[in-house]
């Protein structure tokens, strides 16, 4: 009889022991993700991106200055700073709308962090790249186009 | 494990300019080595900067923040030789804490 059988038995309980290693490994990265805006992060479309963070139709505002270049050579490394002038701003987030998962970037700023920060993305291709800033229960946003040479998500 | 961070805390005005350089590969699970095979994702998550034991500042990243990310914030009311620590922490669990003291600025 039957080997096959055997060794079936064999591969079936290497894969249940395998099977709780992998559960086991799932839940302890899911404690550590709590706070992370995991819908955000994973949405692709940017509707999805403004709605995870609870600003769909949010207003555009000409206090947020988004300072990147026009034209970005290298897509793995391109400089963007946002300065809110809104008074109480609470959160400022950036988002590459083409980039395979828009939302980059969401900063809390709280006791005496002006509304400012700079940082460095990667970017797939051409996109407007938005700022979404909330302060009080409101929130606002702005775009600018940054145009990529060469792509740096790959 | 990780290499330290690379932090400069500079006064200008009652202003603290802070630039932060993480040292960090930010894989995007997009790359291949050269096997073919994907490289996994690996990413700072969540970085926690602190002024004087304050929390100023609570970022969530993605894997589309730069590799050995730079971060710069300012922080109003900050005083010569106040201490700003700075802690990230990575999709793998890792994590790295650094402080600096603020600078008085040229």
């Amino acid at each position: 009889m039957n080997i096959v059988r055997r060794s079936f038995l064999k591969l079936a309980g290497n894969m249940a022991a395998l099977a709780a290693a992998g559960m086991a490994g799932l839940m302890q990265s899911a404690t550590i993700l709590a706070a992370w805006n995991k819908a955000g992060f994973e949405s692709k479309a940017l509707a999805d991106t403004l709605k995870s963070l609870g600003a769909s139709g949010a207003a555009e505002s000409r206090d947020i200055a988004i300072t990147a270049p026009e034209i970005a050579e290298n897509g793995a490394v391109v400089p963007i700073a946002v300065t809110s002038r809104i008074p109480n701003t609470q959160q400022i987030s950036i988002v590459a709308e083409k980039n395979p998962f828009p939302l980059a970037a969401t900063f809390d700023v709280a006791n005496g962090a002006e509304g400012y920060v700079s940082t460095r993305i990667k970017m797939g291709q051409t996109s407007d790249v938005w700022a979404v800033v909330k302060a009080g229960d409101k929130f606002f946003t702005a775009k600018k186009e940054v145009k990529i040479t060469v792509g740096g998500c790959g | 494990m990780s290499d330290p961070m690379k932090i400069r805390a500079t006064l200008q005005g009652d202003t603290a300019d802070l630039r932060v350089l993480m040292l960090h590969p930010m894989e995007t699970g997009q790359r291949k080595n050269s096997k073919g095979e994907i490289i996994p994702l690996h990413f700072i998550q969540s970085v926690l900067i602190t002024h004087n034991g304050r929390t100023v500042l609570d970022a969530q990243w993605s894997q589309a923040v730069s590799r050995n990310p730079f971060l710069g914030v300012r922080i109003k009311g900050a005083k010569v030789g106040d201490k700003i620590s700075v802690t990230w922490v990575d999709n793998k669990g890792d994590k790295r804490t650094d402080e600096v003291t603020v600078a008085a600025g040229s």
